[in-house]
């Protein structure tokens, strides 16, 4: 077992794409929205559109957690960056989203001390390694990242590392679903849960989903074939007229999610009243901030960030993206003045936000199905 | 859906970027899209003629009947030395490969060291004596070059160019240009072993792996496949920075033609793979410093592929692609998995997913 091809398997696909072809009803559409990321990115890189009958669309959901961070907030983070003493540690694709005074790469190309680092941990080795520096850590992401923040946190209090400190983005996911859910102009059928946050927050959480509001939901895996396969499993509940939170990803993701986590999770962190999400505008309790007992390692309270609220440029097209409205390509300035090179918008920047995803893998499928149509 | 937004969105014909950063940063060192604005922005419009304008990996020059080719290439690899390689192997083999893949046999190189004050002389010895046995292995000399001595910290230790130039073989007219549809796309091996190499031998990843750099020489690749195909042989060009991808969208922004790639020819270790997937990085767009890329015509390109798996080092060659008309000037590849996707130009450093 190699946990890779396993799931890619090409001749498995083929039969669930047949199964799937077999359950479309000719005479209906049906709009599903993955919500992750990590989704669109494997969907686009793997061609999943390509199997799917042309009644199938999918839509790109709010689940990237660079995308949705608005400029404010890279400024914000850029201010702190720019202060001499200190040494900015980052995930690596946030270095390339656009501030209103450009992006983290740029800022580090003028010789700020910006480093890309691949967990919290390592920012908090740097700290260890430099206790002459003040050591911050752009922490970004929904509850797939913030546990590890979490953790990270505990662990400079145990250490009393006292010049490591956190600039806290973390959001969470149901509440930008429920905002989405509530838009005058919906017009989704189901939603490919995400994985990664469900490990940790499990699939009860969505339980209002069909409930409320009668659409389905399955959590899936990120591999080509988690997606194929929960795809398959949501036209069942159409076949069946069932509508259900139901777990594809059961090999990771607990019903009930990891209570380990959820606990360092209550330890570490508060809900913030509202956050502004880009190009969804603010939407209460979707954040967390750093609660009391740990405001020493919160960076928002150690350095003085300007914290304005920069509007997105107003060509830019994000939220209609992000809630489904307007595909990537109808954007008015997608691959014009707006590309991965020369982003506008966040969703051109990380590979997972829909934009770059169809820029870089998807454009010739636009192509045929568009152009030619 | 308008003409109007695909025309937009669709990689066009050679048209010369304008530079429009106010700082270099270090995706203009990726070999990417930005590298590419670096010099056909800056370089390009200031400094060009005619041998130039061609972009090629050498300049070639005419002398009565000879063609010579002319190329450099700086090193500024970190560490120095890497499982697989080090830095003065691959001056050696990176400047003898551009001038392999240009059809032309070495003459002769020129090496400059750029050394940082606090050096140990070990590591400097090192490198000349990789140099010397890189050098004996190709069958070059190495007949000139320049020493220069920076302060400590104004380096990573050591920098090296190496030049060469080389005789052009008479038959061989190879070229975008030259490319037709239905040419097979034959690579030389397993991709991406050189860049996965280093990123895990600079340890900040925590990841172990025995992953070896593929730093060796090319010219008798390029001999076997001259042997095999003859004048059926129309482009080569060695996957450096940028990788794969990279050199196959310039293939086919330069020939105005398709290139078809099928995910499933594509040799990749596993342990390449593996560490790619964790990283989030596509191997497509990953250094090689030891292979090769060729376009051979159709009823060349079986010769031509047992030809280079006899060679060592080409054990796994394989045809991973073909030559279409369409998609015009785009890189189109058919997954493992059952569908299609498009490969674009790189953008940026290839930069890790979080999550």
């Amino acid at each position: 077992m190699k946990y890779v091809h396993e799931f890619r398997n090409a001749e498995l696909a083929r039969a669930v794409a047949a199964e799937i072809a077999e359950l479309t009803d000719p005479n209906r559409h049906y709009k599903i929205m993955e919500i992750c990321g990590g989704h669109t990115h494997t969907i686009y890189r793997h061609g999943i559109k390509d199997m799917l009958p042309e009644q199938v669309e999918l839509v790109h959901g709010p689940g990237c957690p660079v995308c949705v961070l608005p400029m404010g907030r890279i400024d914000d983070g850029m201010a702190v960056a720019e202060r001499p003493e200190v040494i900015f540690t980052c995930f690596g694709d946030m270095m390339r989203v656009p501030g209103s005074k450009g992006s983290l790469l740029e800022a580090k190309a003028r010789g700020n001390d910006i480093r890309m680092v691949y967990s919290p941990l390592d920012a908090l080795r740097i700290a260890r390694e430099n206790p002459d520096r003040e050591v911050v850590f752009f922490a970004i992401g929904f509850e797939t990242t913030s546990p590890s923040t979490a953790l990270t946190i505990q662990r400079a209090r145990r250490e009393h590392l006292h010049n490591f400190s956190v600039f806290c983005n973390h959001i969470t996911l149901v509440p930008p679903i429920r905002a989405l859910l509530d838009s005058p102009d919906l017009t989704l059928d189901a939603f490919i849960g995400p994985g990664h946050v469900s490990t940790v927050i499990g699939c009860s959480p969505y339980e209002f989903i069909p409930t409320e509001y009668g659409k389905a939901v399955v959590v899936a895996g990120c591999e080509p074939l988690d997606i194929l396969y929960s795809i398959l499993m949501i036209m069942r509940q159409f076949a069946e007229g069932r509508r259900a939170v139901e777990n594809q990803y059961s090999r990771v993701v607990p019903w009930e999610g990891n209570q380990q986590a959820l606990r360092c999770l209550e330890d570490v962190f508060e809900l913030r009243p509202t956050f502004e999400w880009r190009g969804l505008g603010s939407i209460p309790y979707s954040a967390v901030k750093i609660a009391p007992a740990y405001a020493e390692w919160d960076a928002e309270l150690r350095f003085a960030v300007p914290g304005v609220r920069i509007a997105d440029p107003s060509e830019c097209q994000c939220g209609d993206v992000l809630r489904g409205k307007l595909k990537p390509w109808e954007c008015r300035v997608f691959g014009t003045s707006c590309t991965p090179e020369h982003p506008l918008g966040t969703l051109m920047v990380s590979s997972e936000g829909a934009c770059a995803a169809y820029y870089n893998f998807g454009r010739k499928a636009i192509d045929k199905s568009e152009v030619s149509a | 859906m308008s003409d109007t937004v695909m025309t937009s969105a669709t990689p066009s014909a050679r048209r010369r970027p304008r530079f429009g950063a106010t700082h270099i940063d270090m995706s203009h060192g990726a070999g990417g899209k930005a590298t590419h604005n670096l010099i056909e922005g800056l370089l390009v419009p200031a400094f060009s003629n005619p041998a130039l304008d061609q972009l090629s990996d050498a300049a070639v020059l005419t002398l009565g009947e000879t063609r010579l080719a002319l190329t450099t290439d700086s090193f500024v690899v970190r560490p120095l030395r890497f499982p697989g390689g080090s830095i003065g192997e691959l001056a050696v083999n990176g400047t003898v490969n551009d001038l392999a893949v240009s059809g032309a046999t070495p003459l002769g190189l020129s090496a400059a060291f750029i050394i940082e004050a606090g050096l140990a002389t070990e590591v400097l010895i090192g490198e000349i004596a990789a140099m010397a046995a890189a050098a004996r292995r190709a069958g070059v000399a190495i007949m000139t070059g320049d020493t220069k001595v920076v302060e400590h910290g104004k380096g990573d230790g050591l920098y090296i160019t190496t030049s060469g130039i080389g005789v052009v073989d008479p038959v061989l007219q190879l070229g975008a240009t030259t490319v037709r549809p239905g040419d097979k796309i034959l690579c030389s091996g397993t991709i991406g072993d050189h860049g996965v190499a280093i990123l895990i031998a600079r340890g900040d990843l925590e990841l172990e792996g025995d992953i070896r750099s593929d730093t060796r020489a090319l010219t008798p690749h390029v001999a076997a496949l001259r042997q095999a195909a003859g004048a059926g042989l129309r482009f080569m060009r060695d996957p450096t920075r940028g990788g794969v991808g990279t050199v196959l969208n310039e293939l086919a922004r330069d020939s105005g033609l398709g290139v078809v790639l099928w995910e499933d020819q594509l040799p990749l270790r596993e342990t390449v793979q593996g560490a790619c997937e964790i990283l989030g990085i596509d191997p497509l767009y990953v250094a090689n410093e030891g292979k090769l890329l060729a376009v051979v015509a159709a009823e060349q390109a079986d010769a031509a592929l047992a030809a280079l798996r006899l060679v060592e080092g080409g054990e796994e060659a394989a045809i991973i692609g073909e030559i279409r008309t369409e998609p015009a000037r785009m890189v189109l590849m058919h997954t493992h998995f059952g569908g299609t996707r498009l490969i674009d130009m790189l953008v940026g450093d290839p930069l890790p997913r979080i999550c």
